[in-house]
């Protein structure tokens, strides 16, 4: 990478971050305007919902089980083994589901999104979409945004509910615990607002994976090795952002919740 | 390849065409026109016309900003400096919007084909066709047509990965005529194929000028290209494209030579072939 003036370097950062809220601000509008590509939402709803259910079930179900042999252990100092299911109810709806969902997403998703994208642009398909009177951020970026964002939510309750029971099978077949009582506590650790802040987080995760994704896909240069460089800053800037706007998300859903 | 060339067209030819074309409508314009990428500057105060119904070869060595002017000229690029005009209208001021209304009337063949990979060759030369709203039968009818002006109808159910290169240029060329459009913009539709691949894609350029006589911008690298478009018609009757009889030159045919981003040559065949200009002749040779 060659070296640039921080003046310039501070131009291309400024670029690059009004490029991306254009982007991103179009691809959200476009859907109050026609025309409308449902047949895209639906396949990408497929490719990015129903194609990530098994690696979201797996990390759920293996967080959950790992969230209950850790607790366990830590709990058992103070002889309340008993709410492990509280433990692992809450760390899962409030910040281990929506975090491990939004990131095993990314990894699958903005990475493929970045590289179908870049290879459309390489190989001059965006543009022979612009050329055959198609806007490629219509056609192309919303059917992804609304997809990602509609997807992710129902992929965070699935990865919720399945590692609340894998923590029910370690809690039941290793620990010893009643299975009503760990469900019982599990339901009882849930307020209103923990809900509210899990599945608050997978909105803003669904939009990150999918603009970040797109944005680094539809500015792809230098061919293929460009379209690798895209797919790997895809992966790993919509990774930081998760994490970054879910701190961010805990902090506000706090203040407002008061917990 | 100059030695080719007819020598014996008279300067009163020239200047027939030149009136002729004068007298046309003004399909594409570029006053002035520059555009630079970071540091380089890619087109510098380029300025040339095409009239209607003309075709014109653009002509120049790599990298001398020939493929950029070509998207300029269908908006998928706009300058920072100059005037462009397409049908009569600017537009490098044109919203996006209006700018898909104005490529309806254009069809563009890209250098590397840009077929749709995911899509069906039929899907494919469609896309347009579909977008439009155009009926399931209408649209597989005006397929079949196209396919067939690129003799390529058995190829109508493949995927473009399983088509040869010359092929994939065909298909571009039917997805580009498919809307009957009023200029076609051809992005080096011979780089990188044989020499009997390119010749039959040739054929087709002259075969959609001389039936459709529609305007179009033809860039190419293959000097031997350039004068049998200039030199050769089609022959409605017979279906084969043939050489002009007594050497003579296709009149709607003019070229145009950039070189570092500037226009070296704008003129007819003939002005071409017998210019003293030395860069022109040792590029020429």
């Amino acid at each position: 990478m060659p070296l640039v003036s921080p003046e310039v370097f501070a131009k291309q950062e400024l670029a690059a971050v009004q490029d991306y809220s254009i982007l991103s601000w179009r691809a959200i509008i476009n859907i109050f305007s026609g025309p409308r590509y449902w047949a895209d939402i639906f396949t990408q709803m497929d490719s990015i919902g129903v194609g990530s259910m098994p690696i979201v079930v797996l990390t759920g179900f293996f967080t959950g089980c790992v969230l209950a042999l850790q607790s366990a252990t830590s709990l058992q100092a103070f002889g309340s083994v008993s709410l492990t299911g509280n433990l692992v109810a809450l760390s899962m709806v409030k910040e281990l589901g929506p975090v491990l969902t939004g990131l095993m997403v990314s990894g699958r998703n903005a990475s493929g999104m970045a590289s179908e994208l870049g290879s459309m642009k390489v190989t001059e398909q965006i543009d022979a979409m612009r050329a055959l009177g198609t806007d490629p951020v219509r056609k192309l970026v919303t059917p992804r945004l609304y997809a990602t964002v509609f997807m992710l939510f129902f992929l965070t309750i699935v990865a919720n509910a399945v590692g609340i029971a894998g923590g029910a099978l370690v809690s039941v077949g290793m620990l010893g615990l009643n299975a009503s009582s760990y469900f019982h506590n599990s339901y009882r650790a849930l307020a209103y607002g923990d809900v509210v802040q899990g599945l608050t987080k997978p909105l803003f995760s669904g939009f990150i994976i999918a603009t970040v994704g797109c944005y680094f896909g539809m500015n792809t240069k230098g061919g293929t090795q460009g379209v690798g460089r895209a797919t790997t800053q895809a992966v790993v800037v919509s990774s930081v952002f998760i994490i970054i706007v879910d701190f961010i998300v805990s902090r506000a859903m706090i203040g407002i919740f008061g917990k | 390849m100059i030695e080719t060339m007819p020598q014996e067209m008279t300067s009163s030819d020239v200047e027939q065409n030149g009136q002729h074309t004068g007298e046309r409508e003004v399909v594409v314009s570029f006053e002035d026109v520059s555009i630079r990428f970071d540091e380089k500057q890619v087109l510098q105060n380029i300025s040339f016309t095409v009239h209607r119904g003309e075709t014109r070869i653009i002509l120049g060595p790599a990298g001398g900003g020939k493929s950029v002017l070509m998207k300029l000229t269908n908006g998928l690029l706009r300058p920072d400096s100059g005037t462009i005009r397409v049908f009569g209208e600017d537009i490098t001021a044109m919203s996006e919007k209006d700018l898909f209304l104005m490529r309806s009337r254009v069809g563009m063949v890209f250098q590397e084909s840009a077929l749709f990979d995911s899509l069906s060759v039929e899907e494919n030369v469609a896309y347009r066709l579909n977008e439009e709203g155009v009926s399931e039968e209408e649209a597989h009818t005006r397929v079949v047509e196209a396919l067939q002006f690129v003799e390529l109808e058995q190829a109508i159910a493949k995927y473009p990965p399983e088509l040869s290169g010359g092929m994939r240029r065909r298909v571009s060329i039917a997805r580009a005529i498919i809307s009957k459009p009023d200029l076609i913009l051809y992005d080096s539709p011979t780089a990188g194929l044989d020499p009997i691949t390119s010749t039959t894609i040739v054929d087709l350029v002259i075969k959609q000028r001389d039936v459709s006589h529609t305007t179009a911008l033809l860039i190419t690298h293959r000097m031997q290209d350039a004068f049998l478009l200039a030199m050769s018609r089609f022959n409605t009757e017979t279906g084969e494209v043939e050489r002009l009889t007594d050497g003579g030159i296709d009149d709607s045919t003019r070229f145009l030579v950039l070189n570092e981003g500037r226009v070296v040559f704008d003129g007819t065949t003939l002005e071409l072939v017998r210019s003293t200009d030395p860069w022109l002749r040792d590029y020429l040779a």
